[in-house]
């Protein structure tokens, strides 16, 4: 990856988490889903990664895993060159100030009792920021600024606030703790495309003002091609093409990226249809085919596909899983849970 | 009644469903709310129409409301429509039994909603194909086990016994318009039909929607708030806001030369159309809520282009090409006509 050496945030290294099945009375387990397997990622400082994929792809486990919001089984989670797994949960508290998250639903992840302005400050006082309640209401009062929120909203509930005004609060609140990484999980998803924008420019802002880095957790190519810097393509729990953005959309390799982009219908009136389309549903990561886990719905696969799991190969300013774009060189990385 | 399936391009055959001066309304704090206000729309044999705006405007309801059925307390207060010449807004219960579902079918977002979860699919397909016609259980259910063939349900022989919940959603989405190709229904209310699926996913069913538009001749209500599906499906576009028409054209004027603000200000804003980094034009502000609908023209407090008159009158149509019409005071300077007020009240 180009985003290699010390300009990366973070650097996720062959991340693994997997749930267990249980069944029986005993809850033995009898199989593990493999939501996450093997995933490798870097942020750059100021920089936006988006992490793509379809549903069950495991792409919110990734950033969940990254917060430990839910336990990796293996691999490294490194923030500014230290290792988050291998810390004791009382050493992850700066941390967890330094990535904050925001969802997709802002009203389910918002405490419908709770004033905006004490939403906004939960945070500070959980960190115990600002010495008194002048200070406190001061930093609230900027934090709505910033995301151009009117002061009135302050003492307003969630369900006083429109869908988008919601998702502001929520980055206010992510805002509050000066975070260096905010992992955005579908936070524009649920948003009508004249709101989407508003939300997409004032993120925009935010980076340019901040030198915010963003993990941009989404299945919207659109967006993606917009705001995303570098691009990773997730499928079935694995990393299966990552590059910069514009070539990547230009030059996909992995046959996977390219059914993926070629099926989203394209809103220029001058083009409609065409689109190759992939048969077949995702299959289940409990029990992931062998060989390339593609090759069950890949237009081009062949015999090696079906027996041997292709490593992440070099391509121009990225990386493949794919045979093809295998150099019969040495790979970059060794197959992940081969 | 298979005398009404009509073979190859079956395009222009005529209006098969149309919908003039519809109103529906909610009991509110201060009288009733207006939801769907004044909405004309026609659909002709194997034409997709799509119904386009954002969340609240009043498009999932205009298409319920020609079902007729709007939630209770709501209600049709005004307008009609007419199926191939009978008024369903007058037919009586038993009859609009025998329409939805026979001649009109309708699919939703979530599809596991509209399917039964304690029946398998199978039976829920051999039930719609027996209401259509009288088939031995035998016949209908090899004729559905060819359905789920041709709607691409893989290993369709075992997939017939399976529940709802057994499906994926793409695959119940497969069974919903199964059961839609089942009774050959002339017009096909689908109602963000593919919002809810990936986007592998989405394209499969948009082909699907396609096949069933050309082989059969139904004709598509399409509702969706993405515009890139529109393109991908639609021949005429409706563009909604605030519970009102604001723009009706095909789907290249409406995507390639709109003339609304409103319709422009929705293209201007999408991601997908950006160069990487510009800003993103933004639509100021949010849309009103029902009740909250300002006087005039319901859209001038977030335009751009908004005068004198658009915050007194309420604008009238401008005919703007065969097909092409926008309710703007703007468009209407424009085209150096004068402006004219809304005809209903």
């Amino acid at each position: 990856m180009s985003t290699s050496g010390a300009d990366a945030l973070l650097r996720v290294e062959g991340l693994r988490t997997w749930f267990p099945i249980r069944a029986g009375v005993l809850q033995h387990t009898i199989g593990h889903v493999r939501a996450v397997d093997g995933v490798d990622l870097a942020v750059a400082r100021g920089r936006t990664l988006a992490l793509v994929g379809e549903s069950g792809c495991g792409k919110t486990t990734v950033g969940r895993s990254i917060l430990r919001l839910v336990e990796p089984s293996a691999g490294r989670v490194c923030f500014e060159g230290v290792d988050l797994l291998t810390l004791p949960q009382a050493a992850l508290r700066p941390y967890r100030r330094a990535i904050q998250i925001v969802f997709q639903d802002p009203l389910g992840s918002l405490d419908p009792r709770m004033r905006v302005r004490d939403v906004v400050a939960e945070g500070l006082d959980a960190f115990a920021i600002g010495a008194n309640e002048r200070e406190r209401t001061e930093r609230v009062e900027e934090l709505m600024r910033r995301v151009r929120l009117d002061a009135v909203q302050m003492t307003r509930y969630p369900h006083e606030l429109s869908g988008g005004q919601r998702q502001r609060v929520c980055i206010a609140r992510a805002l509050a703790l000066e975070p260096k990484l905010l992992i955005c999980d579908e936070a524009v998803s649920a948003l009508d495309v004249s709101i989407q924008a508003q939300i997409l420019n004032l993120l925009r802002d935010l980076q340019a003002e901040l030198g915010l880095s963003y993990l941009f957790i989404t299945h919207d190519l659109g967006v993606v091609r917009y705001l995303a810097d570098r691009v990773a393509v997730m499928y079935l729990g694995q990393i299966v093409e990552e590059g910069a953005t514009e070539e990547l959309f230009a030059h996909p390799h992995h046959p996977y990226t390219q059914a993926l982009l070629s099926a989203v219908p394209s809103v220029d009136p001058g083009r409609r249809g065409g689109a190759e389309r992939l048969r077949g549903d995702v299959p289940s990561p409990a029990n992931p085919p062998a060989g390339c886990r593609f090759h069950t719905r890949c237009p081009v696969a062949f015999e090696r596909c079906r027996s041997e799991a292709p490593a992440l190969y070099p391509i121009k300013e990225g990386t493949s899983r794919c045979f093809l774009s295998d150099p019969a060189a040495k790979p970059l990385s060794e197959p992940a849970g081969a | 009644m298979s005398t009404r399936v009509p073979q190859a391009s079956p395009k222009d055959l005529g209006a098969v469903l149309e919908v003039r001066g519809l109103v529906t309304s909610f009991p509110g704090p201060g009288g009733r709310l207006t939801v769907v206000d004044d909405v004309d729309l026609t659909l002709s044999r194997g034409e997709t129409l799509a119904l386009v705006g954002e969340s609240g405007c009043g498009k999932s309801l205009t298409a319920l409301s020609i079902l007729r059925l709007v939630p209770k307390p709501g209600r049709i207060d005004r307008g009609s429509l007419c199926l191939e010449g009978r008024d369903l807004r007058t037919l009586p219960v038993t009859a609009l039994r025998q329409v939805r579902g026979r001649e009109i079918s309708m699919i939703f977002q979530e599809p596991m909603t509209s399917l039964n979860p304690v029946v398998s699919v199978g039976k829920q397909v051999v039930e719609a194909i027996q209401l259509h016609d009288r088939l031995p259980s035998a016949e209908a259910r090899r004729r559905t086990l060819s359905l789920f063939e041709q709607v691409g349900i893989p290993d369709a022989a075992s997939r017939v016994d399976a529940y709802p919940h057994q499906l994926s959603g793409g695959m119940k989405q497969r069974v919903m318009i199964a059961m839609a190709l089942a009774v050959r229904p002339s017009v096909l209310i689908a109602d963000e039909p593919t919002t809810a699926l990936d986007v592998t996913i989405q394209g499969q069913i948009l082909d699907l929607l396609r096949t069933l538009r050309d082989q059969l001749g139904t004709a598509i209500l399409l509702i969706t708030h993405d515009l890139g599906i529109v393109n991908e499906l639609a021949d005429r576009v409706a563009v909604m806001y605030a519970g009102r028409l604001v723009e009706v054209g095909t789907r290249m004027e409406i995507l390639a030369a709109p003339r609304h603000p409103y319709t422009q200000g929705l293209l201007r804003s999408m991601p997908a159309r950006a160069r990487r980094g510009e800003r993103l034009a933004e639509i100021a502000g949010v849309v009103p809520p029902p009740g909250a609908w300002p006087r005039g023209c319901r859209f001038a407090p977030r335009c751009t282009r908004a005068f004198d008159p658009c915050t007194r009158i309420d604008p009238g149509p401008i005919q703007l090409s065969a097909h092409h019409t926008a309710w703007c005071h703007a468009v209407a300077e424009e085209e150096s006509a004068p402006p004219v007020r809304r005809g209903r009240a």
